[in-house]
């Protein structure tokens, strides 16, 4: 096993145990908190495969925006020890249908990208340049898309606040 | 372009025990020399002028009591945090009260790998530099939340969500100004900036737009590290002490440390995206000898960034706090629009006088 292969499986278990503990963890904040540790493994994982930038966007939106934008959200709502979200009666047939159906489209992806699965000696090339370029040429049309789906999300809380 | 512990391995190369250790081991004897040698006396030291600058303005004499002017007093203070009893609340949540120092203290700590101090002086040399800077940093929000939490105190929770809510807001003007910069740079490299930035062509003055960028820059940052007049996550007229108000011995110390560390991070930016880094003006400091580069350069770009970090304690102890709404109609309604304008402007800048800026526009008319 090289020393690429054992950082591989360290950053996994670092995303997967994390993952399985937001699951099954009965404390809503301890759930919440756990997605920490794996926001991080998949940064540590976008670093393996030589994307920095990438890296770096995974820990300053999940880790500094979402997540504590989660923990925020989970602090003002009332009885967070005595939570038990998880008894409550289930519904099973749907949500076993779109996990299959998204694990389904994993496994394909899985299949079918090409992964760099060695580690340079010089440490990642700059990726910023090629990112910005093909954001505003071969995929201009997704990334205005986004940029107006964004546009609408921040229009539509403004709104929602506003309404009183 | 070399980062430190490359820097440090060619320089002990001929060197007859020293030249055979690995670049690893130059990694953490940088590492820990930045901590032990710079950041925790650092701290120590600008705790003191910090009490001493809050007597003088307010005409008191501060610290005199330990050493002639008082100037052993942080080692007296470190010393008893060190031996002081460590606290937990019986009722706190212990395993994230436990947490909540060590998260800030990493991200604090960790912005310290990308500060350029002199040429080849820098721990790494990210491609990515300044938006490391960032994303690390954004991670001492999670801790002051959880501190807030964990402590199970009123005040603290309060002073936990107000500091959430502030650094989040305030962290967009503070990108958007820097991302100005990054388009005048064209690059993300930390020393790659300080490199453009030449002898005089100081971001700062580049163009006017840049200008008010660095001066938006400044004000936001000093709200994302919870500065006065910004510090109503501890504002200690009404919440005692905030999200640390439970925290006492070595891991209030480590809130403590952080912040003035945190400062230091934001006075160190500001050099390195506006004011030129380690470059003097009028004079070239890279052709001298190394063994005198390497020092005058620090000494620089020290001189800049503790210029800026006095100007903090200044404000600090003549301003008096915002209030939150304020404090949030401040971001949002006069930062965010005025740094949009300013990213548009130099966008244009950059356009109509080809990337050029003014003093490099001015000294065209002469030479040419």
């Amino acid at each position: 096993m090289t020393s690429y292969d054992s950082l591989f499986y360290v950053f996994a278990a670092v995303t997967i145990i994390p993952a399985i503990v937001t699951v099954f963890h009965p404390n809503i904040l301890y759930a919440a908190l756990s997605l920490f540790g794996s926001f991080f493994g998949v940064a540590g994982i976008y670093v393996l495969l030589g994307a920095d930038f990438i890296a770096a966007t995974q820990v300053l939106i999940y880790v500094g925006g979402i997540l504590v934008l989660i923990l925020f959200a989970v602090m003002l709502s009332k009885n967070i020890y005595g939570m038990t979200f998880q008894d409550e009666k289930k519904k099973k047939i749907l949500p076993t249908l779109f996990g299959i159906l998204l694990l389904g489209f994993l496994i394909k992806l899985i299949t079918t990208v090409h992964w760099n699965t060695t580690l340079s000696e010089e440490g990642p090339l700059p990726t910023t340049a090629a990112l910005g370029n093909l954001l505003l040429t071969e995929y201009l049309l997704p990334f205005e898309l986004a940029s107006v789906l964004l546009l609408a999300a921040l229009i539509g809380a403004i709104i929602l606040a506003r309404s009183k | 372009m070399t980062s430190l512990p490359e820097f440090l391995k060619e320089l002990f190369e001929s060197w007859p025990l020293l030249g055979i250790l690995p670049v690893w081991f130059y990694s953490i004897v940088a590492i820990f020399g930045l901590l032990f040698l710079f950041l925790f006396p650092f701290a120590g030291v600008a705790v003191y002028v910090e009490r001493k600058i809050a007597g003088d303005i307010q005409a008191r004499i501060g610290p005199n009591v330990v050493g002639p002017y008082g100037i052993l007093q942080w080692i007296a203070d470190a010393l008893k945090l060190l031996l002081k009893e460590d606290i937990i609340p019986t009722n706190a949540d212990k395993k994230l009260f436990i947490l909540s120092p060590m998260l800030i203290f990493i991200s604090g700590a960790c912005a310290y790998a990308v500060i350029p101090f002199a040429d080849n002086v820098i721990l790494a040399n990210l491609n990515i530099g300044i938006f490391y800077l960032l994303a690390i940093t954004s991670m001492v929000t999670l801790g002051l939340i959880l501190g807030g939490w964990a402590s199970n105190n009123k005040w603290s929770l309060l002073g936990g969500l107000r500091a959430a809510a502030q650094v989040v807001s305030y962290e967009i003007p503070v990108a958007l100004s820097i991302l100005t910069v990054v388009l005048v740079t064209g690059t993300l490299d930390m020393a790659q900036i300080v490199k453009m930035q030449g002898p005089f062509y100081w971001n700062i003055f580049h163009n006017p737009f840049l200008f008010i960028s660095a001066c938006i820059y400044y004000i936001a940052a000093l709200a994302e590290a919870n500065r006065t007049p910004f510090d109503i996550p501890e504002a200690d007229s009404e919440l005692v002490s905030g999200y640390n108000t439970e925290y006492s011995g070595m891991r209030f110390a480590i809130f403590f440390l952080i912040e003035y560390a945190e400062c230091f991070i934001i006075c160190a930016v500001a050099t390195t995206l506006f004011l030129g880094g380690w470059h003097l003006p009028f004079f070239d400091l890279s052709s001298l000898t190394l063994g005198l580069r390497i020092p005058l350069q620090i000494m620089v770009f020290m001189t800049k960034s503790i210029l800026l970090l006095l100007t903090m304690m200044w404000i600090r102890w003549t301003l008096p706090r915002y209030r939150v709404d304020q404090l949030m109609k401040l971001c949002w309604e006069v930062f965010v629009p005025f740094s949009f304008a300013c990213l548009i402007g130099t966008a244009f800048w950059m356009v109509l006088f080809k990337g050029k800026g003014i003093p490099e526009l001015i000294l065209g008319l002469f030479v040419s």
